[in-house]
């Protein structure tokens, strides 16, 4: 059957070279790196080799990465690990209001703790003003979190500009990089972030391994409180195989970055260049150029997500959506009320995240059963009324 | 997710459409929630003669709607009337447990187009008061940055996270 996966912002397929670096440590190298043993120390070594090649890929130090076991995991570790050591000196905290459920549901377990959270609105573009988060700082501010670029609706913050406002009042700032780490260029030197998540399942590596950079001496807390693994910010044995993935995944993604970028860019704009023309009445969401390369998404009017994303499905075309009905609590995406998409319209939203396994045939082929999907809803919706409706 | 019977009618709805001089139409449900639904019936000796629907929503509320539709239709107004979201969902295969409310939706979409249809013809029962409306409590507050719905007790928004004033 015809196909075409284009939600890899969801998972990414594992590599055959990851699967191949995995395959020697279940059976052959199986000892804990922990142990003092010829088989432990080895692995030991194996996995400082991993770190470094993680490190490479977004220019940190070998000694600033913890390996975690999934980006969720990095982002908890990164606010609640910072917001903990850093309590005496202050104890609010500043968060956007369209980041991760990881990042905001930890903001809100910190409330518990009597912590206070700023959680800042963005633009209609899904953009946080840099210099309204410097309104937001308060003398006792010690954590901001804002994600690099966002996974719904694919626009990328000012980093850069953020991590400068942080700086200078001397804040510690986080960024959740899931989404953009392999997809786009990442410097942790260039953004001037001091913690910064990043996740295998948007490498092409497997689910269960993640990363996160600190800046070097910074305080973390543990969350897991173990051994001394990880220089004892998360305890633990290994997820050997996973952080030999990880690692090997890390080293494709910078190899192959440049050409990637411009292949799903085009795959991209060519997605969204016939929407424009074949399908009317269609709100793009997210910045149209501040966005990740492979990512389109948009709300169309009249029909609902699941619907349109379960009649694709049935062409082989898997995508996603942030459409109330999709999700088990039955609520409308937070991300797409924040950046103050109509209720009905936010119903209609898809989402398509493109990789550089991608070929032109597949975009061409969901063009057409997109098309065909919409025509169809359309056609037995109440409130579709044609080009009538503005 | 959902069951081959499910699938069968959202990938086919029967009796999608309008119907143009309809002898009652029932509007249930708004695009806000996520689901809509208008069910359009003609009448004929008693009998559902023909019965169309238009649905906005998922794919339990198009399927609800295509299977309530296809069993409306040759029933008596009574018998019609005897059709509820439980038996739409059994005859379904079952739904998963967050989309009853869709059959619910479908079995009250049939049954106001029934009402609409009496009432035109016999017109509305002088019995029938105006219900008196008990003064609402207030249980939910409104963000002011996206217009959610919060409970009363919530300190943040549970859309967008914004800080509620009270």
């Amino acid at each position: 059957m015809k196909g075409a996966y284009l939600d890899h912002a969801s998972a990414t397929p594992v590599r055959k070279e990851v699967i191949e670096a995995m395959l020697p440590y279940f059976e052959q190298n199986y000892g804990n790196p922990s142990t003092v043993n010829d088989m432990g120390f080895k692995i030991k070594q194996v996995i400082e080799k991993q770190r470094a090649k993680v490190a490479e890929l977004i220019g940190a130090g070998a000694e600033e990465i913890i390996f975690t076991s999934s980006g969720a995991e990095a982002n908890n570790l990164a606010v609640k690990g910072a917001a903990l050591a850093r309590q005496k000196k202050g104890k609010h905290i500043i968060v956007s209001a369209i980041e991760h459920n990881s990042v905001l549901n930890s903001a809100r377990f910190l409330e518990r703790l009597d912590f206070e959270v700023t959680f800042l609105p963005v633009d209609e573009d899904g953009l946080v003003d840099p210099e309204r988060l410097s309104e937001a700082i308060r003398p006792e501010t010690i954590l901001v979190s804002i994600m690099h670029a966002n996974n719904e609706i694919g626009t990328i913050e000012p980093i850069s500009e953020i991590a400068a406002v942080c700086r200078e009042k001397e804040i510690i700032f986080h960024t959740d990089a899931v989404a953009t780490v392999g997809n786009i260029p990442v410097d942790v030197n260039k953004l001037n972030v001091d913690l910064l998540s990043l996740s295998g399942v948007s490498l092409s590596a497997t689910k269960g391994v993640g990363a996160l950079y600190f800046r070097k001496n910074l305080r973390l807390m543990p969350l897991i409180h173990g051994g001394i693994q990880e220089s004892g910010r998360r305890g633990g044995t290994e997820n050997v195989p996973g952080i030999v993935g990880l690692g090997r995944a890390s080293e494709l993604a910078l190899e192959e970055l440049p050409g990637k970028v411009s292949h799903v860019r085009r795959l991209r704009d060519l997605l969204v260049a016939g929407i424009v023309k074949q399908i009317e009445q269609v709100k793009f969401t997210g910045h149209p150029e501040k966005r990740l390369p492979g990512h389109a998404s948009f709300c169309v009017e009249a029909i609902e997500g699941e619907a349109l994303i379960y009649m694709l499905n049935q062409e082989g075309i898997y995508s996603n959506t942030g459409s109330a009905c999709a999700s088990k609590a039955l609520k409308t995406s937070p991300v797409l009320v924040a950046i103050g998409i109509r209720p009905d319209l936010a119903q209609g939203s898809i989402v398509f995240t493109i990789e550089s396994s991608n070929r032109i045939e597949e975009i061409e082929y969901a063009l057409e059963k997109l098309c065909l999907a919409v025509e169809k809803l359309r056609s037995i919706s109440p409130i579709w009324r044609g080009k009538a409706v503005a | 997710m959902y069951t081959e019977n499910v699938m069968e009618h959202f990938t086919k709805p029967r009796n999608a459409g309008t119907i143009e001089d309809a002898d009652g139409i029932g509007e249930v449900g708004n695009p806000v929630c996520g689901d809509m639904m208008t069910f359009y019936i003609k009448v004929e000796n008693d009998r559902l003669a023909d019965v169309k629907f238009k649905t906005f929503g998922c794919v339990a509320a198009i399927a609800v709607s295509s299977k309530v539709s296809e069993m409306a239709i040759g029933k008596t107004i009574k018998e019609a009337r005897s059709i509820t979201n439980k038996i739409v969902a059994e005859a379904l295969g079952g739904l998963p447990k967050e989309k009853m409310h869709c059959s619910n939706l479908g079995a009250k979409g049939l049954s106001q187009a029934i009402k609409d249809y009496e009432d035109k013809k016999f017109g509305k029962p002088k019995s029938e008061k105006a219900p008196v409306r008990k003064k609402k409590q207030k249980r939910h507050i409104q963000c002011n940055h996206c217009d959610t719905q919060n409970p009363i007790t919530a300190n943040f928004c549970m859309s967008c996270g914004e800080k509620i004033n009270t």
